[in-house]
């Protein structure tokens, strides 16, 4: 363990990792906003979700340094007295859930398909690329708008379906019928419309791998192909599909943001950024531009800062730049 | 060549069937027409009076086929919340994402590709990692946001631009144009800007990952071992074929300008189909979303031909048989 | 060797690369000179440093690798030191080069006849029509049927023989007085190979072109060129007359490189082979850079590094031609 770890210190990735200012800036930026996220509930100066907690005296105050603001507020106050700066805390925690969750669902389908359709490969490689390309055709944010709004038109229907059938409990059906599904709808309607990207690098290296020797070999000795595709193939595909993940998160969790702020995203109960960023697009003209500035903000630190370690990661494991 | 299209077009009408699929699924299962129509309370035979009449008793393949055919002549039956026409809405709205969609892509494509060439080609300018940085920001920004952060600047705290609707429209017969009108094009400004930064930043990404790509190559070594200036060096050789691929891409991203439009119109109240279909996702009304729908499919299939039709003008290695092989 | 002024020389030329774990030599004290029309081969393993030479010389060496010591000079004027565009001119008008791999190094979208033409109207005072007209004779010349049609083809449309003949005729089109060559037939067909190497050698006799010709091919060397330098380790072992290099070496390791050859002439029961491989640039040993694989090594070897001596018919880079030492 010890010896690993030291390797990894001495190896070129962490050497050109430290060598760029930049990378480590947006490393230290990218795990503040993480750990700020994920210890939400613990270091929040206040819990904006608490009703008794909140004073509407306390309404629209502006930041910290403004005259009219207060030290506990440190960010300003939304209309109903919601400090902005730990809405941002429990926000971003929801956009960071939401965001890797569906690259991690993603990613999952993507390279399970990819595999399976570069391995196998016959009508099963030409049926799942086909779905590829009708997919790609259109841009994520299109796909993720049409399967969140379908499903959502679509589940009370199949609950009550699935109900009559017998096959879930009046209680589970009541409980799947509330607003916390809209979460998963969510993060389902993301990973669908990101799924493509990995499939399409996954078959790609896995045609490349099935035909070198290691591959032959293993075949001619007996292994079945599922053993094959997993314990061989797989470990060697999945380099790229480091960076396509980490490429993707950035964009899922921007895509999270868009779908809240045009409100099919996640419910009102669980804001994420960018529902807290509608919200406060309605009091952009009365003046409290704080209310979806500053969420803008943690926003765009987020999303920069992981695109910018997926660069660095994209380019110190590209072996052409070595 | 004409085979090229032919086959082409073929290959584009699964995909168009497949859309045509999931629309018509959308509008026969999810939404409930009759119980909509019918509003809160209403007789069982005024309901089988009402399913005979809308056919909804035949089988999947007949109501698909009617499906088919009534789009094909532009039928898309009654939207749910607004009663009327579908084919009316929409052509009420096309003129202004059009429009929109245009000068955005026009922004996008006239400022972003000569930034992607420059930087491509002058790696270590402090101009190129200016554009870098900027493009860096201007791929984690979201349109929305893009958009809300240039209505405070530039109608909350200056004034100067309007931040919704697109201000006077002059109508020429079946279009109506925000061009023509001072107030059209300044309510223009904004909204294209939010469409277009995002496209822009990733064309320049685009092309200048294309030009280090091309700049890399062995008859570019080859084209500065003949002592070729860097004129010709960069510009007809490397540009040409950085260009190549680059069309592809940018044709497929401009069709994306139509889908994203969808959040511009919402930042900015655009009366375009993108806030037709989002007003309509939110009230599930099924005959919008399905129309809008196989619209956006017929688009992004035409868009992918043509781009196709374009790589086949440009590249000379794809007019294989043009009967010229030898040894 | 004729006794006029080398068209090229190359003195004590030393080609280093930064990297993070220190600096590699590539190419160490090299010199060598070429006499206008006569062809010289250089040889050697991969990695030896053959093709770098070859880039120094006509300035194309890949950052971050720099001259850092040396000399190039053509027809006594120095070239290392010029700027892009004084090289440039120079490039394609004095120096040509032919690379290794014709499918790669032919812009696929331009026809053929456009990068002839545009190459001639770069260096020779000629217009379009002239120079097309001359880039019809170019393809005649290298072989090329039909010439007038195939003018207007593009890359694709040639098999990989024809495309390295359109690639030398790219090389010679405006008149250099030296060519580069590095591995024109490595990436051919066998039988290609021979067409294409003796189209080579006839042309550059014809037109009074001198040549560097980089290889590992021993048969072509001997078939092509006058006299031959034989690279290890960045640095020139041996160079001679071809007939004396390739029958008599007198380096160990031109020897070994020789004699590891199958010969057509009689039967082998084993080829001779050379214990162990050429030192990775990182780890050069000290001395001569072949000391740990020479079987004539002795104490002086591993401390000094020799430089090219008087060996009679050629010179080496060893000890044992150096009079002052005490062999045995």
């Amino acid at each position: 363990m010890a010896a690993s770890v030291r390797r990894f210190f001495d190896s070129d990735l962490w050497w050109s990792f430290t060598r760029s200012p930049v990378t480590v800036v947006s490393a230290i930026v990218a795990a503040v906003c993480i750990l700020g996220a994920v210890f939400a509930p613990l270091i929040a100066p206040h819990n904006p979700f608490d009703l008794a907690s909140l004073n509407l005296s306390d309404a629209f105050k502006p930041p910290a340094w403004d005259e009219e603001g207060a030290r506990e507020y440190l960010l300003g106050t939304d209309d109903q007295g919601r400090d902005v700066f730990s809405a941002i805390m429990y926000g971003a925690r929801v956009s960071l859930l939401v965001g890797l969750s569906a690259t991690a669902f993603a990613t999952l389908l993507g390279v399970t398909l990819g595999l399976l359709a570069g391995y196998v490969g016959g009508a099963v490689d030409s049926f799942l690329m086909r779905i590829c390309d009708i997919q790609l055709t259109f841009p994520s944010i299109l796909i993720a708008l049409l399967v969140d709004g379908v499903v959502r038109a679509a589940l009370p229907r199949i609950i009550v379906w699935l109900q009559e059938r017998g096959v879930l409990s009046a209680e589970i059906s009541a409980q799947l019928a509330h607003q916390h599904i809209a979460l998963f709808v969510v993060i389902f309607a993301i990973g669908i419309s990101e799924w493509p990207k990995f499939a399409r690098t996954v078959r790609g290296s896995t045609l490349v791998e099935r035909n070198k020797e290691y591959v032959q070999a293993a075949r001619v000795i007996g292994v079945t192909r599922a053993r094959i595709m997993v314990s061989h193939v797989l470990p060697n595909v999945l380099g790229p599909v480091l960076v396509v993940a980490t490429l993707n998160l950035g964009l899922a969790i921007l895509s999270e943001a868009t779908l809240s702020f045009l409100g099919v995203g996640v419910p009102p109960t669980q804001p994420s950024l960018g529902t807290l960023i509608r919200i406060g697009n309605d009091f952009l003209f009365s003046g409290e531009w704080w209310i979806t500035i500053f969420p803008g903000i943690a926003l765009i630190l987020m999303v920069l800062s992981v695109n910018l370690l997926g660069d660095w990661l994209r380019d110190a494991l590209n072996p052409k730049l070595r | 060549m004409f085979a090229f299209i032919i086959s082409r077009i073929l290959q584009a009408l699964p995909v168009l069937l497949a859309v045509a699929l999931i629309s018509f699924a959308m509008f026969a299962y999810v939404g409930d027409p009759v119980a909509i129509m019918l509003g809160q309370d209403y007789t069982q035979a005024q309901r089988d009076a009402l399913v005979a009449d809308l056919g909804l008793d035949q089988p999947f393949w007949v109501q698909f086929g009617r499906f088919i055919g009534n789009a094909v002549q532009g039928e898309f039956g009654l939207s749910y919340r607004l009663s009327r026409p579908v084919a009316d809405l929409i052509a009420e709205r096309a003129p202004a994402t059009l429009e929109l969609a245009f000068c955005a892509a026009g922004l996008a494509l006239l400022i972003g590709v000569p930034m992607g060439v420059y930087t491509g080609l002058y790696r270590h300018a402090w101009l190129s990692r200016f554009f870098l940085t900027f493009s860096l920001i201007g791929v984690s920004l979201p349109t929305f946001l893009i958009g809300i952060l240039l209505i405070l600047v530039f109608a909350v705290w200056l004034g100067v631009l309007p931040s919704f609707g697109r201000g006077d429209t002059v109508r020429l017969g079946w279009w109506t144009t925000g061009f023509l009108t001072w107030s059209g094009v300044k309510a223009l400004v904004l909204p294209a800007i939010t469409l277009g930064l995002f496209q822009l930043t990733l064309i320049m990404r685009l092309v200048r990952a294309e030009m280090l790509e091309v700049l890399r190559t062995d008859y570019i070594k080859f084209a500065r071992a003949r002592g070729l200036p860097n004129r010709a060096v960069h510009f007809g050789h490397a540009l040409k074929n950085t260009m190549v691929p680059v069309i592809t891409i940018v044709g497929l991203q401009l069709g994306a300008i139509i889908a994203f439009a969808i959040v511009t119109e919402q930042v900015f109240q655009w009366p375009g189909m993108g806030l037709l279909f989002i007003q309509s996702v939110g009230a599930a009304d099924i005959p919008v979303m399905s129309a809008y729908l196989l619209l956006i499919a017929l688009v992004f299939v035409t868009i992918n031909l043509i781009v196709d039709l374009l790589y086949y003008a440009v590249d000379p290695r794809l007019r294989i048989g043009r009967g010229k092989g030898g040894h | 060797m004729s006794n006029t002024a080398p068209l090229l020389e190359v003195q004590n030329l030393r080609v280093e690369f930064p990297t993070r774990r220190g600096t590699l030599v590539a190419l160490d004290d090299v010199s060598f000179s070429i006499s206008p029309g006569e062809v010289l081969g250089v040889v050697g393993e991969s990695g030896a440093g053959k093709s770098m030479t070859g880039a120094a010389i006509i300035g194309l060496l890949e950052p971050p690798g720099r001259i850092a010591q040396g000399k190039i000079l053509l027809n006594g004027k120095r070239i290392d030191n010029l700027r892009y565009e004084q090289m440039r001119r120079i490039r394609g008008r004095e120096i040509g080069a032919i690379f290794q791999d014709p499918l790669t190094t032919l812009n696929p979208l331009y026809t053929v006849g456009k990068q002839l033409a545009e190459t001639m109207t770069t260096h020779l005072p000629i217009g379009p029509g002239e120079a097309k007209k001359r880039a019809i004779e170019w393809l005649e010349l290298v072989g090329i049927p039909a010439a007038a049609q195939r003018i207007d083809s593009y890359p694709h449309e040639f098999s990989g023989g024809m495309r390295q003949r359109v690639v030398i005729a790219l090389a010679l089109c405006a008149e250099p007085k030296l060519i580069v060559a590095d591995e024109p037939t490595t990436a051919l067909d066998v039988s290609i190979q021979a067409q294409v190497i003796a189209l080579l050698k006839s042309l550059a006799r014809e037109k009074g072109t001198a040549m560097m010709l980089v290889t590992h091919d021993m048969g072509v060397i001997a078939e092509t060129a006058d006299r031959v330098a034989v690279m290890y380790a960045g640095r020139i072992a041996e160079i001679g007359p071809v007939r004396e290099v390739v029958k008599h070496a007198n380096h160990p390791y031109s020897a070994g490189l020789m004699g590891s050859i199958p010969p057509l002439d009689r039967r082998v029961e084993r080829l001779a082979q050379i214990d162990g491989a050429m030192p990775r640039l990182s780890a050069i040993p000290q001395g001569c850079a072949y000391n740990p694989r020479c079987p004539q090594v002795f104490a002086k070897c591993r401390e000094l590094r020799p430089e090219l001596i008087d060996a009679g018919t050629t010179r080496a880079a060893c000890w044992l031609y150096d009079t002052e030492v005490a062999r045995g």
